[in-house]
């Protein structure tokens, strides 16, 4: 079965997904790929959203991050300030799974403003919701985006959420529990931080993606392995499964 | 006492201009009908507050009422960007709004700090990010116990808290479930509350822990049937996604926005108003919005 590149990415993130981990899900792509896990390999998979339903396991996507489907599926509805103060500030959360408008060689995430000046932006984003603490509080993140010059960038313009920082050493010195964004997957490959400089080097690159092409929509002067290693393509119980859950436009609406 | 007033006269009561006013709802119990009466009584310079101003406060600002947005997260869920507020940030249209910009654990936090009447709250938050350094209402502190470095954030104290739902009897005891949100803390830490509901009934069915707010902690209840649309109210109606869909359109375009203003709310746009338009008041056009479909 031919897949798209979205498809791979969605596919690949919720590979990420260990069975049984507690995961903090982020609306949108990281939404996507946390119920295909559930649908897949990771059953027992609990999703937490910020809008305070634990173990969500809806049948659908959800449309918002507070979707009644969510509330209806969960094994408890509890409220925001619980939802942040005791499930994810206490630690008990094992992969805070999120998006990112963009996302720079150290692994900060931006989802505030584009632009220099942050009271003139260039572009409005809509800001940090849960995401500064959910990436410092949880065990490990991991972050899903597409990938481009636009949205991998050499400096963030805005740190909405800490990621390395500056480098090694930022996240002890700032009090940053998790391990911060230990995997980053995009439509493109899979990056990891490198354990000595902390910044994101390509691990694994996508079926029929080129050295060249993951350099090109890149920021920085992307580190490559000599020989990059292939992420397995999508296989048809899992392009079924996402094509199942993904609600058709009209459906959406 | 409680008082069971139709939303016109409850918004003319509790919500005057210059006010810090939050409407609170988490995609679920979004006190839409209220918000479209404040932009009625063209209330203007408010302070609104919420962890996720979508599509009502986009609306409030694009009318004008807005001089300042205290919130953590504003967009429009699973759709886009808040278009008119957007421009206003952007462009300064119909008006320059002023931002105070947090995460959700932290606004979360400043209002259990209202609803408890302390002045601040502390959490483990915001660490390594930039968001300290452009809001000037996050500070670190040091625990006195154990050293470390902790965020604290003031308390939120709203002079209104509006929210929306199920169910009120006619004492004015509320119950509200499914998603909660933050609107229990919110009501909490208002000094004053206006909570529209689905239905008033004349005595509560007992629902253990379904009661979330009685009757003495409440200022005014309204009976509001379908007043969270186009968001929904659990066990009463689903959200109408095509509503959110169809507003990236509507609000992406200033003529068009201003066309949903008059054409929906009988509203002016906040640069042409004159006495007559403001003749021209919200009687008229109270019932207009509750028949509505969508944008």
């Amino acid at each position: 079965m031919s897949h798209t590149t979205e498809e791979m990415m969605t596919i690949a993130a919720a590979r990420a997904l260990p069975d049984g981990a507690t995961c903090f899900v982020g609306i949108g792509l990281p939404s996507t790929a946390a119920n295909l896990a559930r649908h897949t390999h990771a059953p027992e998979l609990v999703l937490i959203y910020e809008s305070g339903t634990i173990g969500a396991k809806p049948a659908r996507l959800p449309l918002s991050i507070g979707d009644g489907i969510l509330a209806e599926t969960a094994d408890a509805v509890v409220s925001v300030p619980e939802i942040f103060n005791y499930w994810l500030q206490a630690g008990r959360i094992d992969i805070g799974f999120l998006g990112a408008a963009q996302i720079d060689r150290f692994g900060n995430i931006n989802t505030t403003v584009i632009g220099a000046d942050y009271q003139r932006p260039t572009v409005r984003l809509p800001g940090a919701g849960g995401a500064p603490e959910i990436a410092a509080s949880s065990k490990e993140a991991i972050v899903v985006l597409r990938q481009s010059k636009r949205s991998f960038v050499d400096r963030v313009d805005f740190v909405t959420s800490a990621g390395f920082g500056t480098g090694p050493g930022f996240r002890q010195r700032h009090g940053l529990r998790g391990a911060g964004p230990t995997t980053v997957i995009t439509d493109l490959g899979v990056y990891a931080p490198d354990p000595a400089t902390s910044e994101l080097v390509l691990t694994r690159l996508h079926p029929d993606v080129t050295v060249e092409q993951a350099k090109a929509a890149c920021g920085w002067e992307l580190s490559v392995p000599r020989d990059p290693a292939r992420t397995p393509p999508p296989s048809e119980a899992e392009l079924a499964a996402l094509r199942a859950l993904k609600p058709s436009p009209k459906a959406a609406s | 006492m409680t008082a069971l007033l139709p939303l016109t006269e409850a918004v003319a009561e509790l919500i005057a201009d210059g006010d810090t006013v939050a409407l609170e709802g988490f995609t679920h119990l979004i006190p839409f009908a209220a918000g479209h009466e404040i932009i009625r009584q063209r209330r203007r310079d408010l302070t609104l507050v919420r962890m996720t101003p979508d599509v009502v406060y986009d609306q409030l600002i694009g009318a004008g009422c807005a001089r300042r947005l205290v919130f953590s997260w504003g967009g429009n869920p699973g759709v886009g960007s808040l278009h008119r507020f957007r421009d206003a940030v952007e462009n300064g249209w119909p008006s320059a709004v002023d931002i105070e910009e947090h995460s959700h654990a932290g606004m979360a936090n400043r209002y259990v700090a209202g609803a408890s009447g302390l002045p601040f709250a502390v959490l483990r938050g915001y660490a390594g990010t930039d968001l300290a350094r452009h809001t000037g209402t996050i500070k670190p502190i040091d625990c006195p116990f154990t050293g470390e470095t902790l965020a604290a954030v003031p308390a939120l104290r709203p002079d209104v808290t509006v929210v929306h739902a199920q169910r009120a009897d006619r004492d004015g005891n509320v119950q509200l479930w499914g998603i909660t949100g933050v609107q229990k803390e919110a009501v909490l830490a208002a000094r004053r509350s206006l909570v529209t509901v689905e239905e008033v009934v004349d005595e509560l069915r007992p629902r253990p822990g379904a009661t979330v707010l009685p009757s003495w902690v409440v200022t005014a209840v309204a009976h509001c049937p379908g007043g969270a649309h186009p968001s929904y109210a659990h066990g009463f109606y689903e959200r109408d996604n095509d509503y959110y869909l169809a507003w990236d359109a509507v609000s992406r375009d200033r003529e068009a926005f201003t066309a949903w203003l008059s054409q929906r709310l009988g509203v002016a746009p906040a640069s042409e108003r004159s006495e007559r338009a403001r003749q021209h008041s919200s009687a008229a056009n109270a019932s207009a919005e509750r028949s509505e479909a969508g944008p």
